[in-house]
């Protein structure tokens, strides 16, 4: 990197867009996030919060702009490092995306097994990040047989299972009550204070103010800021 | 491949039992058919084999051939394609056989002032079923030879005969082909639709970073085993069906000479890992296009 101030951003975004047709969901994003920040992505609904996590992931192409994540160019990623880009991030999906036809268990088990780890590791790891976020007794069942609440804990500890570098999580106490948002919220700053880079998106403001971080603001795909009011 | 990859291929069988019991049944039954084919033209060829060594080309001369064009016309049909060797029969040995072959009545043949028998030539013939798709044109060539008056083969119904197994065969490998080609097709379509059952989980497969091999490698898996399974499926009904036809036609035709028999453990092995390969390639076949997108 030619500018020094650069090595310690871990995410760059650069006049970034995310168009759907004639709709512009992103408008000219630049946002840099340096190692171990904790960010809040916040906004009304619509207003790109989860685009902006999807692009970084490459759940979607980006249609404009230049995102460095980790000092590689996702513009630029040959696909079959596209997986390895996937494992630095635990990502915590507003919609879950447990697979239904696979156990508690072996949801979890997944990301270790996709990054090939041994399977003693495995068992071990699995059981631990069940007790974490408290379903240790359900790793038999079924993702549908679990309630919302239930379904997000497995899903966080599957986002956290494989000690990720960057956490996305995309409303992650959305479905879940004080007490388990709270536990949820701790889980999530053990990770930050164990060195992981923290993006959450969320409307919980309670939330914000109980762990402090960094706010970025969206509003109908643009970043939002008290001096761009007029 | 890891132990992780097998038990994956096993959850996906019992995810989708339908759809594996298909593929199983469409590959035994191609197995049957091109396997009963086979069966067929190995024991149909064993057997006219076995005839066929029996059978000679005699060859009759003109009366008023002399020594030197007898030597010259045993050089070349010895030059023939297929033949094997050539005795040379002289009408005064045919005679000896002729009398002693007629034992009592030779008498008659005493009161002959001349003998009425023509030299000839016993051709042998090279054991070989190419040799006996090609009888008729080397016996037209025998004819052709000056001073021959006549070619006489005994079982002439035998060419004629390899000449419709030899039909029958190509039909066969084309019926083979064909069956290949439908159960790597129907294969290849299973998988389409397990891809389809599966494409959600598929892509969260791979958002949480699993690479397409890992994600490939369980339905190659399962397709090898399908392919195992419909293959062992299909032996096992046509070494069934084959027996129990073997034991009913046993007391009638089967001796010493016409010996049917079934695969060998080369065979069986050769055909097993053909059917494992069918579903591997229809795996293979809908992979391909699937991993694009
Ligand atoms: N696949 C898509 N096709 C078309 N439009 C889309 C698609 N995905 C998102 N959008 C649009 O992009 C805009 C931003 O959507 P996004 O999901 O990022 O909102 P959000 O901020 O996450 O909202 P919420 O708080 O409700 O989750 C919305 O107007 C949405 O309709
Ligand atoms: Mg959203």
């Amino acid at each position: 990197m030619s500018n020094g101030n650069n090595e310690n951003n871990l995410i760059r975004m650069f006049h970034v867009y995310r168009r759907y047709g004639n709709k512009t969901a992103l408008v000219d994003i630049n946002i840099d996030i340096k190692k171990n920040e904790f960010i809040y992505i916040t906004g009304p609904s619509g207003a790109g919060k989860t685009t902006l996590l999807k692009l970084l992931y490459l759940g979607e192409p980006i249609s404009e702009g230049q995102i460095i994540i980790d000092g590689v160019n996702l513009a630029r990623i040959k696909k079959n490092k596209i997986p390895l880009l996937r494992r630095k991030f635990g990502i915590i999906f507003q919609e879950f995306k447990l697979i239904p036809t696979k156990n508690v268990f072996e949801n979890v088990a997944l990301v270790l097994e996709a990054a090939g780890k041994q399977s003693r590791y495995i068992q071990k790891k699995v059981s631990s990040m069940l007790r974490a976020v408290g379903m240790e007794d359900r790793q038999n069942s079924f993702p549908l047989s679990l309630s919302g609440g239930e379904q997000q804990r497995v899903a966080i500890a599957r986002a956290m299972a494989g000690d990720p570098k960057i956490i996305l999580a995309d409303e992650p106490t959305g479905s879940l009550d004080d007490d388990s948002a709270e536990q949820v919220i701790e889980l999530i700053k053990e990770f930050h204070a164990r060195g992981s880079t923290i993006i959450i998106t969320t409307h919980d403001t309670k939330l914000i103010k109980k762990t402090g971080g960094r706010m970025i603001h969206l509003k109908q795909g643009r970043l939002w800021s008290p001096s761009n009011q007029h | 491949m890891k132990p992780l990859h097998f038990k994956h291929a096993l959850s996906d069988i019992s995810n989708n039992r339908l759809l594996n019991i298909v593929s199983i049944i469409t590959i035994a039954f191609s197995v049957i058919i091109t396997s009963s084919i086979i069966l067929f033209f190995t024991n149909t060829t064993s057997i006219l084999n076995i005839w066929k060594k029996g059978v000679k080309v005699m060859v009759y001369l003109s009366p008023e051939v002399s020594n030197e064009d007898i030597n010259e016309i045993q050089k070349k049909i010895l030059g023939m394609y297929g033949v094997k060797d050539i005795a040379f029969i002289s009408k005064e040995e045919a005679l000896k056989v002729l009398k002693q072959q007629m034992k009592r009545q030779s008498s008659l043949l005493d009161n002959l002032k001349e003998n009425p028998l023509p030299d000839a030539f016993e051709i042998h013939l090279i054991e070989s079923s190419e040799v006996w798709e090609k009888i008729e044109s080397l016996v037209s060539q025998v004819e052709s030879i000056p001073k021959v008056e006549e070619v006489e083969y005994g079982q002439k119904w035998l060419a004629r005969f390899s000449g419709i197994v030899y039909i029958f065969k190509l039909s066969g490998y084309a019926l083979g082909i064909l069956f290949f080609i439908a159960s790597v097709f129907i294969v290849a379509n299973m998988v389409r639709l397990v891809l389809y059952a599966r494409r959600d989980e598929i892509e969260i497969m791979r958002l949480v970073g699993a690479s397409d091999r890992f994600i490939k490698t369980p339905f190659y898996i399962e397709c090898i085993i399908q392919g195992a399974v419909g293959g062992i499926i299909g032996l096992l009904l046509l070494f069934l069906v084959f027996s129990s036809f073997t034991s009913n036609v046993d007391q009638g035709i089967t001796s010493d000479l016409i010996n049917i028999k079934f695969f060998s453990f080369t065979s069986l092995s050769a055909i097993l890992i053909c059917s494992m390969f069918i579903g591997w390639f229809g795996c293979f076949m809908s992979l391909k296009n699937y991993m694009k997108t």
